[in-house]
């Protein structure tokens, strides 16, 4: 078990086995070798949560968690301390680029059917650690305390006023106070600073839950013995180093040409509680919830169908009764999955548009269809659908496909009739 | 990459070097540069800040009101500086070698004050002194003891007394023998705009001193 030369290493490797765990976690590992890019964002989902939490240390160094000084603060972050632009401008499109990575992490595990068993807990952790990334988010944008920041905190804790009977108690509770205010602010820097760590935590239990059966595989097929795997190091900590290197290019980009790109003015004008905004968004990546929750006539049934579109990500393992993982195999599911993808993208173009005319016919549509394609579509589809024949392994795909040379079976986001 | 390295021929060996031996060298030289520039803006964010350091421009003090035998304290880049009106009395006392032959560094040869008040009273003008009010020793305030004796000994001329660990110091700022503190209290740059107004903060005309030069503060 000798994982290095290195005397030293060997000495501490003997007392506290943390280079052997690393071996064995790392270049023992096995891990399928028909990975295409869609399996990098889970690395750079890790990545991105070390930079907000790096940033956002030297950040919460020069806040200032009080109503009277917090967008002065801000102004001096940008202004005044060295680099606080750039830190600043790295924790705010951060926050972005993290949720990109981490939606785009969740639909490839829809995709390929990595929820289904034996990975129910891993995709569960997921979608708790998104959850913890929501409310992350949502601190983290009252703490500079805009226009957006003040009306964006009033609308979001007074969901909870939709509660019956307790509703109203929840929400002062919430506030510290009668409405938003010095104590509401304080205790979401607490909570803005508790949150990531605790999502560091999940997110090793999630890694832990993944290390136990290893990474699904476009296939969606078990590996079946060492001809179907490659050690997780070199092959993919390299793959997953370059692909971080392209994602910090388009990120560069952002930071320092469209800083602002993803933000709103109205965040630019220090909060006043005695004026509301002429419109209320919240960030992009929240929207398609925003629009469920506007498309529902009713507080309570809003609420509920906000909460419901997250909390519904839990059961998708058993909402989906095929037994086949990759939707590469699966006819019929393939094309709904994109329906999703659309519905998604309608649902957040409505939530960042006033609820006038036909925006809230479309948005009660594509909120139907929401709920309509993990409650009916997944189940059924499980039942009728009949599955393309699954090969028997993945060296044997991976040779067949080498051996014509096409490029069908590792890029299925434009699959073909294989095999 | 240490596995790549076992792997050389003994020709690449001879010829001194493989071509991956210098894609990794340059490659890893490449990310050191990179994770530097990236701690860089982070590291420097916690040095002072821009309006920090435009806080710290000279100050003007009126000292028109300050009466032979006061001090008053006034506070530059957050820290204390005492400006002392010394009677004819004091400063004949400063120039006592009975005193003087207690003191560490009675000639100010330390590097603790600018050239300008490199002298027997630490000062342009000899009534005038100014001091940065920190003990040398780990950093308190020492208190402004003028009068001679009293509950430190028979042999007390009068000066400064750091409660913090027994540093005492002249009413030059000049550091005595045998206390815990090393050197004498800094002189900060100043001059003075007339008789009666001293800018703290700002070296006299054709004096170029660096604060940032002296011993310690």
């Amino acid at each position: 078990m000798a994982v290095s030369q290195n005397k030293l290493v060997q000495w501490i490797d003997h007392r506290l086995p943390v280079f052997t765990y690393l071996d064995h976690e790392l270049h023992e590992y096995p891990t399928p070798k028909n990975l295409n890019y869609w399996w990098n964002f889970g690395s750079l989902a890790g990545a991105m949560l070390m930079i907000m939490i790096a940033t956002g240390i030297f950040l919460a160094m020069q806040y200032d968690p009080n109503v009277g000084d917090a967008f002065q603060s801000v102004e001096r972050i940008m202004r005044e301390v060295n680099y606080g632009w750039l830190i600043r401008y790295i924790h705010m499109n951060g926050a972005s680029f993290f949720f990109i990575v981490v939606y785009i992490h969740l639909f490839r595990g829809l995709y390929y059917g990595s929820y289904k068993t034996p990975r129910e807990l891993l995709w569960m952790l997921g979608v708790v650690i998104i959850l913890l990334m929501m409310a992350t988010a949502f601190m983290g944008y009252v703490l500079p305390w805009g226009q957006m920041s003040f009306w964006g905190a009033t609308v979001i804790t007074n969901l909870f006023s939709a509660i019956p009977g307790v509703g109203k108690d929840i929400v002062t509770w919430l506030w510290g106070g009668f409405a938003v205010g010095n104590p509401t602010l304080n205790r979401f820097f607490a909570l803005h600073y508790l949150l990531p760590f605790v999502i560091l935590g999940v997110v090793i239990l999630h890694i832990l839950a993944l290390h136990q059966h290893g990474s699904n595989n476009p296939l969606g097929i078990d590996r079946k013995g060492p001809q179907d795997s490659v050690p997780f190091h070199p092959y993919y900590t390299y793959k997953d180093m370059f692909g971080l290197s392209v994602f910090l290019i388009i990120f560069a980009i952002f930071v320092f040409y469209f800083p602002n790109l993803l933000g709103d003015p109205q965040n630019s004008i220090p909060a006043n509680p005695m004026q509301t905004p002429p419109e209320i968004v919240p960030e992009w990546y929240l929207l398609p919830f925003y629009a469920i929750l506007r498309s529902i006539p009713s507080k309570l049934l809003g609420v509920c169908a906000l909460f419901g579109a997250i909390f519904i990500l839990f059961v998708v393992p058993w909402l989906d009764t095929s037994r086949v993982r990759s939707a590469y195999f699966r006819p019929v599911y393939k094309w709904v999955f994109w329906l999703l993808v659309i519905d998604a993208f309608v649902l957040g173009a409505v939530g960042a548009h006033r609820p006038e005319g036909w925006w809230i016919v479309i948005g009660r549509i594509g909120t139907f269809y929401y709920f309509f394609h993990f409650i009916v579509l997944m189940p059924l589809i499980g039942w009728f659908e009949r599955p393309l024949p699954l090969p028997p392994s993945i060296a044997e795909a991976v040779l067949k496909k080498k051996r014509h040379g096409a490029d069908a079976l590792l890029s299925p986001l434009a699959p073909r009739g294989e095999p | 990459m240490a596995d790549s390295a076992h792997s050389h021929t003994a020709d690449a060996h001879a010829s001194g070097g493989t071509r991956r031996d210098f894609l990794v060298i340059a490659g890893n030289a490449l990310l050191g540069v990179g994770a530097a520039c990236t701690v860089w803006p982070l590291i420097t964010s916690m040095n002072p800040a821009r309006d920090v350091l435009a806080a710290g421009a000279p100050i003007d003090v009126d000292l028109s009101s300050l009466q032979p035998g006061q001090q008053v304290l006034v506070l530059w880049r957050s820290r204390p500086i005492f400006i002392v009106h010394r009677t004819p009395a004091e400063l004949t006392k400063l120039q006592a070698s009975a005193d003087t032959s207690l003191l560490r560094d009675p000639n100010s040869a330390v590097l603790q004050q600018p050239p300008y008040a490199t002298n027997w009273h630490r000062s342009i003008k000899p009534e005038y002194l100014v001091l940065v009010g920190i003990c040398t020793h780990l950093g308190c305030i020492p208190e402004f003891t003028p009068q001679p004796g009293g509950s430190l000994g028979p042999a007390w001329p009068g000066g400064y007394f750091c409660p913090c660990h027994g540093s005492r110091y002249d009413l030059s700022g000049r550091v005595f023998s045998g206390v815990p503190a090393p050197y004498n209290l800094p002189v900060p740059p100043h001059h003075f705009l007339n008789d009666t107004t001293v800018r703290i903060g700002e070296d006299p005309p054709n004096s170029t001193f660096d604060f940032d030069s002296i011993e310690q503060i």
